[in-house]
């Protein structure tokens, strides 16, 4: 793998964003609103419990993680979706560029954009909400770590989809994480599901890092063996993410579907 | 008329820093595209039927055909972003289906249905395909075809606020950025004025002449084909019907012209192949 390709699919996005400051808004913007949103609601809840539980590290810290996965999900397909507005498909797979050379700038581009909205999360919270993450420990690392692999996978996956369904199919890539949100237990225990939709939690990396955020801030036990298991389920959706985008790049070149996404801009 | 190509003499030699980070790809070969039994078919539907064909260095090749011939599906199937059904593609001597990535190193193209990312200024464009082809140097050499195409004031425009002449120069100066070998050039000069298609047809002739590139060419415009190539191939559904020197080809097939051939070849098809002159 040579990284100047990397490098290039890196400032193409930097670019982007120093060309057009208002593409620069929903790195933070979206993410704002949230923890303004979530922050006042639990300020309410908390009121309302009267010193007998704090919503604040359970409610707002689950916001919060969960926009940090929805940010690098989205990150990854926004990044490709540039390519598909711009009708680029054409300009940029008839070079040397590799699949594993683009994916990577896909994913060093979503973790930069990530970090961004992160920040402005992190400093939100914990200025104006009182939130602290440190009452997460060392923990916090490992559980960023495990939404930031799903995260990737499902970018990975849905820019698959776009590639394979067409440039029309965009609107599948936005809805993804509210889709998988009611299953992965953000704001409540998985044990709250019917067993089917526990069974699809279980396979769902995220769930693991909410039941054990829930766990440590409760004063539970936590099981590390747990959060290795969704660990572990994240780096695989990573590697099937990674093959089935190789797969659909396979099929776009076989059929022509990848001239033709540029061939339409002639339309 | 521009100088052509002597068929003897030393071939040019590549400076090391050609080979945007891959290996040199035999320097010494004459033949920069070798296209064997290349074929593409979707389910009943023949697009390309076994074409072959090489083009050498120092050499434009003229690739015509009425619209639907199967010039821009052999075009695509040689930059790799269309896969054939069965035949061989070999850049510089690389096969492109074992080695896409090598083999790509080595060509570029231009075409009027793949404009740049209209959402990046001119050098921006340059920068990023620069570093996509790993060129050394890469902001001299984003100096250099800023100059070559007269394109030093528009650097900080938007290529989306271009002209069409001006998307024109940006993505011929894009296509020449890893001086290639191979160089695709599907109607380059389709929306300009004739000053501004001269200009470029000298410049993309001494690619050829004086960088010992070698460039395949479409074009409907059939002045310019006996202007600029030294040999054409003319492709009617799928296949290759005749092949020669642009200039004898008319007189060798009763034609007083090459338009007045390529409409005959247009709308009466050949049954058979009527032979290669060149």
């Amino acid at each position: 793998m040579r990284l100047k390709p990397v490098a290039g699919i890196l400032l193409r996005q930097f670019y982007l964003y120093r060309g057009s400051p208002v593409r620069s808004l929903p790195l933070f913007a979206w993410v704002a609103i949230d923890i303004v949103m979530w922050g006042f609601i639990t300020r309410y809840l908390n009121s309302m419990a009267a010193g007998r539980f704090n919503y604040v590290p359970s409610l707002l810290g689950a916001v919060l993680m969960w926009d940090f996965f929805t940010r690098i999900m989205q990150g990854v397909s926004t990044a490709f979706l540039e390519d598909v507005w711009s009708r680029n498909f054409l300009n940029l797979f008839a070079t040397p560029l590799t699949i594993s050379e683009y994916i990577l700038g896909l994913v060093i581009t979503s973790v930069t954009t990530g970090a961004v909205g992160l920040a402005v999360m992190l400093v939100l919270a914990t200025v104006v909400f009182g939130l602290s993450f440190l009452s997460l420990g060392a923990l916090l690392i490992p559980f960023l770590l495990v939404l930031f692999g799903f995260g990737i996978a499902l970018g990975i996956l849905a820019s698959a989809l776009v590639l394979r369904l067409g440039p029309a199919s965009e609107w599948l890539v936005w809805p993804l994480p509210a889709l998988l949100s009611p299953f992965v237990g953000v704001f409540y225990p998985l044990a709250t599901l019917p067993p089917w939709m526990q069974g699809v939690g279980h396979l769902l990396p995220p769930s693991y890092v909410f039941e054990g955020m829930r766990a440590v801030l409760a004063g539970r036990p936590f099981s590390p063996g747990s959060l290795a298991v969704g660990a572990a389920l994240a780096a695989l959706d990573i590697l099937l993410a990674g093959y089935f985008f190789a797969r659909v790049f396979r099929y776009a070149i076989r059929t022509g579907l990848l001239a033709r996404y540029s061939a339409e801009s002639t339309a | 008329m521009y100088a052509r190509s002597p068929d003897t003499g030393p071939p040019p030699q590549y400076s090391q820093d050609d080979s945007a980070g891959y290996p040199a790809a035999g320097s010494t070969e004459r033949v920069v595209l070798s296209v064997a039994g290349l074929r593409k078919s979707y389910s009943a539907l023949v697009a390309v039927e076994g074409i072959s064909f090489d083009v050498h260095r120092n050499e434009v090749v003229g690739l015509l055909g009425p619209n639907g011939a199967g010039k821009t599906t052999t075009i695509n199937m040689i930059l790799g972003v269309l896969s054939p059904s069965a035949g061989s593609v070999r850049i510089g001597g690389i096969d492109l289906a074992r080695q896409r990535a090598r083999a790509l190193a080595y060509a570029n193209f231009s075409a009027v249905y793949a404009s740049l990312p209209g959402n990046l200024t001119v050098a921006q464009n340059l920068r990023f395909f620069g570093l996509i082809y790993g060129i050394p140097d890469l902001g001299r050499r984003v100096g250099e075809l800023l100059r070559q195409f007269d394109l030093e004031r528009l650097r900080d425009t938007k290529c989306g606020l271009l002209s069409s002449g001006e998307q024109t120069r940006v993505a011929l100066a894009k296509a020449v950025l890893n001086r290639p070998r191979l160089l695709l050039l599907d109607e380059p000069t389709a929306s300009l004025d004739p000053a501004a298609a001269q200009t470029i047809r000298a410049r993309i002739r001494s690619l050829a002449v004086e960088h010992g590139c070698g460039i395949l060419w479409t074009s409907h415009n059939m002045y310019e084909v006996e202007e600029v190539c030294d040999r054409v191939l003319f492709l009617s559904h799928g296949r290759i019907l005749l092949e020669g020197d642009p200039r004898q080809l008319p007189r060798e097939h009763g034609a007083a012209t090459l338009e007045e051939l390529f409409i005959r070849l247009a709308r009466e098809p050949l049954a058979e192949p009527l032979g290669r002159a060149g």
